[in-house]
This record gives C-alpha cells, structure tokens and sequence, in this order.
C-alpha cells in the first residue's frame, strides 16, 4: 500500500505515525488525549484522511476498535496517552486477546530519558501490557519508528489474530528520522502457517467419509479467517450433509437459516447440540478452542468420538481435548483442501446419515430454548425474538454485554452472515457491547446497531453515549432491564441457597432520562403487547436510543450445563423447578466457574 | 477411547492427572531484544508451568540471536503445551525440546553442563581436606589466601550437588551456579 511520494522521507516521529497509519489502510482511529501523545493529535489535526473518534474514557475507545475489527475484518486502531491512558486500555487489550480479534494500540510514553523516574504519567506499559496483547514494542529511536508500526499491524493481523502495543515516548514523537513505507519482509521468527499438511487432510476426509455420527464444531477462528473460510464452510456442510454447531463466538459462520443448523452448543447451548456432540463417532473442530464453557467436564467429554481439530495456532492444538488429527493453518485455507478433496474422492452418502439425523429430531423435540410465555410480562426472551422478528430483513449488527441477556440474544437472535454479531466470549467483559456498536456504527454508518444490553453491564460504559452523540451515531441500545444482574443471580440460586448477596440493582437510573440527558432518544417498555411499536420507534430514530425493556426479573436462562458437568447432563427448562436448581450443582463443582 | 487431557490454561477443571511429570531441558533461540527474556518467563509464571534452570545469553551477535535454556517439569503433554507456548513469541525462533530430541537419537539425556563458583574459608585439617577432594572432583583454585579457597567446577548438575554438599561441613561460605547449558550429542544442530 505504498505510493511513491512517502518513500523514505524525512519528517518528525507524530508525522510517521499518522503516515503508517495512512499507509496501512486506517481509516478511523479511536482515542483520548493526554499529554503524552499531543504531538501525534496536533498531526491529526492537520489532516482529514484518518478520522479520530474521541471517545469518553480509554476502555470505550478499545471496545469500539474492537467492535469495527470485527464487523470489518479490518484492524482497530486506538489512540491513548502514557499512565491512565494506557491502563485504562487493558481491559479490551486482554478481551481481544481471549477473542482473537486484531487492535493496534498505540501509547503515548514519557520522554526516554525520564523513563523509570516514576514521572508524572508514567507507567510500564509495556510491562503491563506484555500478557495481554500478542506482542508489544517500545520505541527508543525514532528512526525504528515506522517499520515498528508496520510490524504492528502485520502481527495484529495475521496467524492468529490479536491485540499489540507501541509505546511511543514524547521525545520520540518529535524527533526527525526518516520514514520507511510497509515492507513486504517480515521478521524471521514470526512466520504463522496457513497452508494445512495435505497428508493430514485427506486423513480427515477418510474419516469423515466414514462418520455414522458426525459433527461439525465451527469457532471464532472461521469468522477471523474471512468471508471466504464462512463461504467454504456452507459448501462442506451442503457437500456432507452433516450437522453443524458453533460456538458463541463462531455465530453468523454457517447461517442459523440453514438445515444442518443444531443450534449453538456450550454451556447455554441447545440440547441437540451438546447431545450431537456427546454421542458423535467423529467431530470435526474448525476455528475452535475447546474453551471450558463448550466442554462442560472434560472426562466425560464426547466419550466415543475420534476428533479432528483444525486451528491455526498450535498451542491450541491438544491443549484441552485431544485431536487425533490436528491440522495446523487458516481455517479457510484447510478448508478450501478439504471440500476439494472431498469432492474428488468422497462418496457422499447422506441415506447413511439418516437414524442420525433421526436422532437429533428427537433430542430438537426436546424444544431445549422453550419458555413460558406471559401475557402481562415481557418474557426476556420473547423481547430478543421480537427484536429479531422485526430487525432481520434490515442490515443489522448485534453486539452484546455480558450475562443472561448475552445468552439469550446468542440463543434466539439467528445470524446468517458472518461479522454480523459481536459479543466478549472468552473475557465475559461486561461494558463491552455499547462502545462495541459504536465501533460498528462508524464502520458501518448506515447500518442498524443494536446493543443487547443488561442493565448492569450497559452502566460500565454507559459515557460512551456522550460520544455516539457527538458522532451522530444511532446506535440502539436495548437493555433487558431485569433489576438484578441476572446471571449473577442465577448462580447464587444454583450455587448458594438463593442469597442474593449484592445482584440486586438498588438504585437504577432512568434510562429514559440519561438517555434524554446524553442528547440521545429514551424509550421506555413494560407490556408484551406494546413491545413491536416500542422497538419499531427505536428502529426509526435517527439518534442514539436508550430502550429500557422491562422483563421478567427472576427468569432464569436455560438450557444449562451446570459446572462440573457433562453434555447430556444438561439442566432443561421444563425440568427445572427450584429444587432442581437448587440441587443441580454438587459440592464439586462448586469450586468451578 | 479416553480422549481427554489434563487442560493447562484453565484453573476451571482440576481433574486428576494421570501421566507422570518429568524433567526435561529446552532449547529456545531468540532475538536478542528488550523484554525477550521476560516473554519468556512470564510465560512460564503466567500459565503456572516451573522453572527449575534458567541460562542466558547472546550466542550470535551479528544476527542478534539469544539462546536460553530452560529445565522444566512438566507431564509429556504438558510439555508439547509449554513449547508451542513458546514457540507462539514473536521474537521466538525456535524451541527444542532437547529431553525429546536426545530420546529420538536414542541416547537417554543431553548433554548438560553446568558451573560453579564455590567459596570455602578455614584452616587447618578443614582446608586441606577441601583442597584434596575439589582435586578429586577437579575442581581449579580460582583465587586463594590463607584463610578461603573459591573454586570453579564444571559438570552436571548432580556432581555440582554432590561437591557442594561435601563442602559443607568444611567451611562453605557462599555458592554461584549457573543454571545449565545443554545441547544434544552428534553433529546436527538444534
Ligand atoms: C467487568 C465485569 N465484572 C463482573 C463480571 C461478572 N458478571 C458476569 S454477568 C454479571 C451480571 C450482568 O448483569 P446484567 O448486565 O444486568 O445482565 P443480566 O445477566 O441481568 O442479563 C456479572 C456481574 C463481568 N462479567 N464483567
Ligand atoms: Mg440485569
């Protein structure tokens, strides 16, 4: 992406910055000032190609690049100063570490020669950041400058997506050296392998030929690896015929409308799902990470299956779960051979699959996301399968907080493409989802963002409305307004004789007030039956909106693995009274979260 | 099949294990840059592996290469997780895990030196009598008065022990060890 005037020339260390940026594709940066990155806003303000979003507080400014990276595929990019600034961005530093999910962050740093003087503003920040993001630099010598920032991006974005720092000290933002566009040679020791061992692959095609029982498990990993890997994902499906689940974060990968479609599996996943997965003869693992929260207790995990797990970073590999064929690449890159190959020597034989498919009829039978309706409360689950109904023909991006409200959205709201929902899966961030949709609102300014919200998290990053304002960014912010923090409170039912110690929201503001007071739209709704107009005026005002959704305070989200325990001994709704929640943990697993 | 694993990076599931852990050495080669060493070791510390030697140091100057040996314990597959955990640092280059290495060239362990500084005051029959087992176990006089001897030994890591524990109770005044440098036997490099 070089053009030829920014070859190799002279110019300050706050001009390399902004031209790197440039020069790798950035169109939005999301950022705070401080004294210690003024240099680089003074050249931010003498140009128009980088548009700087000025956030409310460095976490908001974290989640909203996160939010862009992922219904982009492009890096996030955010802008902070040296000592709070930076601190204040761990959070979504570790979030988009756990969820695989490209930032660049860039630091501001006191100058080097105060640095270890504890002066005002400083902190180790790239001692702080080092756990939490892919990799990190400190920039010393503004001549290192601009090919620091390239490596940046080209780390952050490639393997295995992630997270990275470069500090940069004020000294070195004024300096002159020269500025080198992006090469195309990357360091030797970072050198991530896509292309899958062909051996391997036409060994999985032979056993998936086989498979009387097949599963797929589809991850984050197919939506990291771009549109094509959700493209050859369907046609493996539609070429196989075998059933498919995907984790939370994999959602949109395989479309919800699809046949093969059994629901998302894991912890709140649909009883056909983890029923598939623990009676299958071979599971096939694309893009996924046999997280805890998908496996439920490991020794009785899918006792009878051989597994094949694609993933393209090794470590992930037999970390958790054995695979007794592990293939090393891009998810789409694999795949790509495997539909190949499939199609070249495969026989499929979708009669074979039949008492199979049979099966997973009965165990979809079960109706596992079945709740009760009622007619003077909105159920919270039938709010998401309104929100659904009434939004699904639009060009809509969900993202979400986290609790029971995040379930619910990932259990009845269906995504059939992919980019299309953003959620914190392995962090739990609450906070997450409002600057998330900011993010997705700027990279997408005509579409519909909807924030699913609880009424707990939504209040950890609520500022960020101020800054959807100014940005005239209409994000919609539906709050599934429970008064508890439920999904805290359902853990103390399960786990702690129902005391209900510190879930309960005492004080709760009014969400239709602080909307007003932010300069956005409140709405505010407490009957089933008016919910569609309610949600129809929040789809038509052209501004930020704050929905206050009164639901159901103690309904409990299900189905359930409850700690400890296996796939088929999942907690159904119909089964499960108080005493049986009450009991569904043992002292064991206890101990687990 | 019983296909499930210990799992090391969750604190979720503390399942028995069943495999046995063992000693093993790696070889890790990286670039020669700020921080390296603490990727490393935070690695190790961050996802609850041990460290039990740790060895340091420039070994290509031109190309900015640091090789750094490490002695572990871990289970076998605790072991295959610690090195594509290593191998995952950008500025790593390489791991080998040596224990492996030397299993597969059908030797029982690698090569494994270590050394150390031994410091031993006194006189009399004392300090004749560690003049003549540090001959034995030869060990070289490094600097020396009348009252103390600092000796220099080389070996592995039990004959180390072995010295420091006869010293003892003949004026052992301080140690300085190493940490162990290892590679494998034959003529392939790591
Ligand atoms: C930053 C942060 N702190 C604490 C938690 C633990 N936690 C998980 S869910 C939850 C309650 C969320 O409440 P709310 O946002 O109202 O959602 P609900 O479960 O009621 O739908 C809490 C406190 C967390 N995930 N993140
Ligand atoms: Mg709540």
């Amino acid at each position: 992406m070089t053009n030829g005037q920014n070859e190799r020339r002279e110019m300050t260390g706050a001009e390399m910055v902004v031209q790197a940026l440039k020069d790798n594709g950035v169109k939005h940066v999301f950022g705070y000032p401080g004294g210690a990155v003024l240099p680089i806003y003074d050249e931010i303000f003498q140009q128009d190609e980088v548009e700087h979003i000025l956030v409310r507080h460095e976490q908001g400014a974290g989640h909203a690049a996160e939010g862009y990276a992922r219904s982009t595929g492009k890096a996030g990019v955010l802008l902070v100063t040296s000592g709070p600034g930076a601190t204040n961005a761990v959070t979504p530093l570790q979030d988009a570490l756990m969820d695989s999910i490209p930032l660049v962050c860039l630091t501001g740093q006191v100058p080097t020669s105060l640095i270890g003087s504890d002066a005002f503003q400083e902190c180790d920040t790239v001692g702080i950041t080092r756990p939490c993001t892919k990799h990190n630099w400190l920039v010393k010598d503004v001549n290192d400058l601009a090919a620091t920032i390239h490596e940046a991006f080209h780390v952050a974005t490639t393997g295995r997506p992630g997270p990275v720092v470069v500090d940069i000290p004020k000294d070195v933002q004024f300096a002159k050296g020269i500025y080198v566009p992006p090469q195309t040679a990357p360091r030797t020791s970072y050198q991530p392998k896509v292309q899958g061992d062909l051996e391997k692959v036409k060994a999985a095609v032979e056993l998936m030929a086989g498979a009387k029982k097949p599963i797929i498990y589809s991850g984050g990993g197919v939506i990291n690896s771009g549109p094509e890997a959700s493209h050859l994902l369907r046609e493996l499906v539609d070429l196989t015929g075998f059933p498919i689940t995907s984790t939370l974060m994999g959602l949109g990968a395989y479309p919800a409308s699809g046949k093969n479609w059994v629901g998302m599996l894991g912890m709140h996943g649909t009883y056909e799902a983890n029923m598939a997965m623990h009676d299958c003869d071979v599971m096939i693992c694309i893009g996924a990470r046999f997280d805890d929260r998908i496996t439920g207790r490991l020794n009785a995990f899918s006792p009878n299956s051989k597994k094949i797990h694609i993933d393209i970073d090794p470590s992930s590999i037999n970390k958790n779960v054995h695979a007794d064929i592990g293939i090393l690449g891009d998810v789409g890159r694999v795949l790509e051979d495997l539909v190949r190959l499939w199609r070249a020597t495969a026989k499929t034989d979708k009669k074979a699959l039949y008492p199979w498919w049979e099966q997973i009829a009965k165990w979809r039978a079960r109706d596992s996301l079945a709740y009760k309706m009622n007619s003077d409360v909105i159920m919270p689950q039938y709010a998401i399968q309104r929100l659904y109904a009434l939004t699904k023909d639009m060009d809509t991006y969900i993202t979400t907080e986290v609790g029971q409200h995040q379930m619910w959205a990932a259990q009845h709201y269906h995504f059939d493409k992919p980019n299309r929902w953003m959620t914190s899966g392995g962090l739990g961030t609450m906070g997450y989802g409002l600057p998330a949709a900011l993010g997705v609102q700027i990279a997408h300014p005509d579409a519909l963002v909807i924030d699913i919200a609880g009424d707990a998290s939504v209040q950890m990053t609520m500022q960020e409305m101020s800054s959807a304002v100014q940005y005239e960014a209409p994000i919609k912010i539906f709050i599934l307004n429970n008064q508890y923090m439920g999904m805290v409170r359902q853990w103390q039912q399960l786990l702690h004789g129902n005391r209900l110690s510190h879930s309960y929201t005492e004080a709760m503001p009014d969400f239709v007030k602080l909307a007003e007071a932010y300069g956005g739209h409140g709405i505010r709704c407490d009957k089933p039956d008016e919910l569609d107009d309610a949600i129809r005026e929040m789809i038509s005002v052209k501004k930020p909106v704050l929905f206050d959704c009164r639901v159901a305070t103690l309904a409990n989200c299900f189905p359930m693995i409850p700690s400890g325990k296996a796939h088929n001994e999942m907690l159904l709704p119909d089964e499960a009274t108080d005493e049986a929640v009450a009991n569904a943990i043992d002292a064991k697993g206890r101990e687990l979260v | 099949m019983n296909a499930q694993l210990q799992p090391t990076g969750s604190a979720y599931f503390i399942a028995k294990e069943t495999e046995k852990p063992e000693s093993h050495t790696l070889s890790v080669l990286v670039d020669n840059e700020p921080g390296v060493l603490a990727r490393v070791i935070g690695l190790f510390s961050g996802r609850g592996y041990n460290i039990e030697s740790l060895t340091v140091s420039e070994t290509e100057h031109e190309k900015h290469l640091s090789r750094i040996t490490i002695v572990t314990r871990g289970t076998p597959h605790v072991m295959e997780q610690i090195k594509h955990q290593l191998e995952r640092i950008v500025p790593v280059h390489r791991v080998v895990d040596l224990t492996v290495r030397s299993h597969e060239l059908g030797q029982e362990r690698p090569l494994e030196r270590e050394l150390a500084l031994v410091k031993v005051a006194g006189t009399g029959d004392a300090r004749v009598e560690a003049l003549r087992l540090a001959d034995a176990f030869r060990a070289s006089v490094i600097d020396a008065n009348t009252e103390h001897f600092i000796f220099e030994i080389t070996g592995k890591g039990s004959k180390l022990d072995q010295f420091i524990a006869i010293m003892k109770p003949l004026g052992l005044v301080e140690i300085c060890r190493t940490g162990v440098a290892a590679m494998n036997r034959g003529p392939q490099g790591m």
